[in-house]
């Protein structure tokens, strides 16, 4: 197990690249979740504001 | 088939189809990354020459195939747009900028991390790295001139041909390792002998590859979701939601 966490001695090239994929990756799925939400949240009410 | 396009163009039916989508590609996307991954960093054997440093392969070339990708995307997209006028096509431009770029970004970093033991350097001014870092700028510029403009559709027209024009590095990326001396290595899969290396290294790469494109899909819906509601804010169908 440790022997693959080494990756032969290349562990701190190998290693960031998969981290910084992961992280770059999940960014772009994260962000754009959170603001459709907030999106729809000032929508709903600005479309309650509109009604009263 | 033109019912279908046509309907699949109309924004509340793309928010409606892109949602219900959503869920399967993104567990198609981590089921293929999965598996994509065991086969990468467990199954392959370590190279012969390079050892295990060469396992950044796995998500390096991908990432780079995903850069020109979806830049040849965004300029079909940019046609449409300059010849058809077609809404959904400049969201589908802009919403996959951010997504690109990210790739090419991806590219960048993880060909210099992998450069670094291999060549002794992070960086150096050659063809093919020069080009990708253009492909990081292009991206960077439509994104730029698309925020720089209030006028959402004049922005997209704006947009369209600068992502037209950029077009042409597309080419010169895949070619520069054969056009000028690099220290970039030649294609190894994307050519039409053999694959200059083994199925246990060249399959766990398509996997990848193959889950990237789920992932471009997937990320894209959801950016698209993000930019039809910002932009139809006022019509009905929004107002419905």
């Amino acid at each position: 197990m440790a022997e693959f966490f080494q990756m032969g001695g290349y562990a701190a090239f190998v290693w960031p690249s998969y981290g910084l994929c992961a992280l770059v990756l999940w960014l772009n799925w994260y962000v754009p979740r959170k603001q459709h939400d907030k999106e729809l949240r000032q929508l709903k009410r600005r479309h309650k504001a509109e009604r009263q | 088939m033109f019912l279908w396009f046509h309907k699949l163009g109309s924004p509340p039916h793309f928010y409606r189809i892109a949602g219900k989508w959503i869920p399967w590609l993104t567990w198609i996307f981590l089921i293929l990354v999965a598996a994509g991954l065991y086969g990468g960093l467990i199954l392959a054997p370590p190279d012969y020459q390079q050892g295990e440093s060469y396992r950044i392969i796995f998500v390096h070339v991908p990432s780079a195939w995903m850069s020109m990708f979806i830049y040849v995307t965004m300029a079909f997209c940019a046609v449409v747009i300059i010849v058809w006028r077609m809404k959904l096509a400049e969201v589908v431009l802009i919403s996959s900028a951010p997504i690109g770029a990210s790739f090419t970004f991806l590219a960048l970093v993880t060909g210099s991390l992998w450069g670094k033991p291999m060549w002794g350097t992070y960086w150096v001014w050659d063809a093919r790295l020069t080009s990708e870092l253009i492909l990081l700028f292009l991206y960077l510029g439509v994104i730029g001139l698309h925020n720089a403009i209030e006028d959402k559709r004049v922005a997209a027209r704006a947009v369209a041909i600068l992502a037209l024009v950029g077009v042409v590095n597309i080419p010169i990326i895949h070619y520069s390792v054969e056009w000028w001396h690099s220290l970039h290595q030649g294609a190894s899969l994307t050519k039409f002998d053999k694959p200059s290396m083994p199925p246990s290294m060249y399959i766990p790469i398509l996997i990848m590859a193959l889950a990237f494109q789920f992932y471009y899909a997937l990320t894209l819906f959801h950016k698209c979701r993000v930019e039809l509601l910002q932009r139809e804010r006022n019509s009905k169908w929004v107002k419905e939601l």
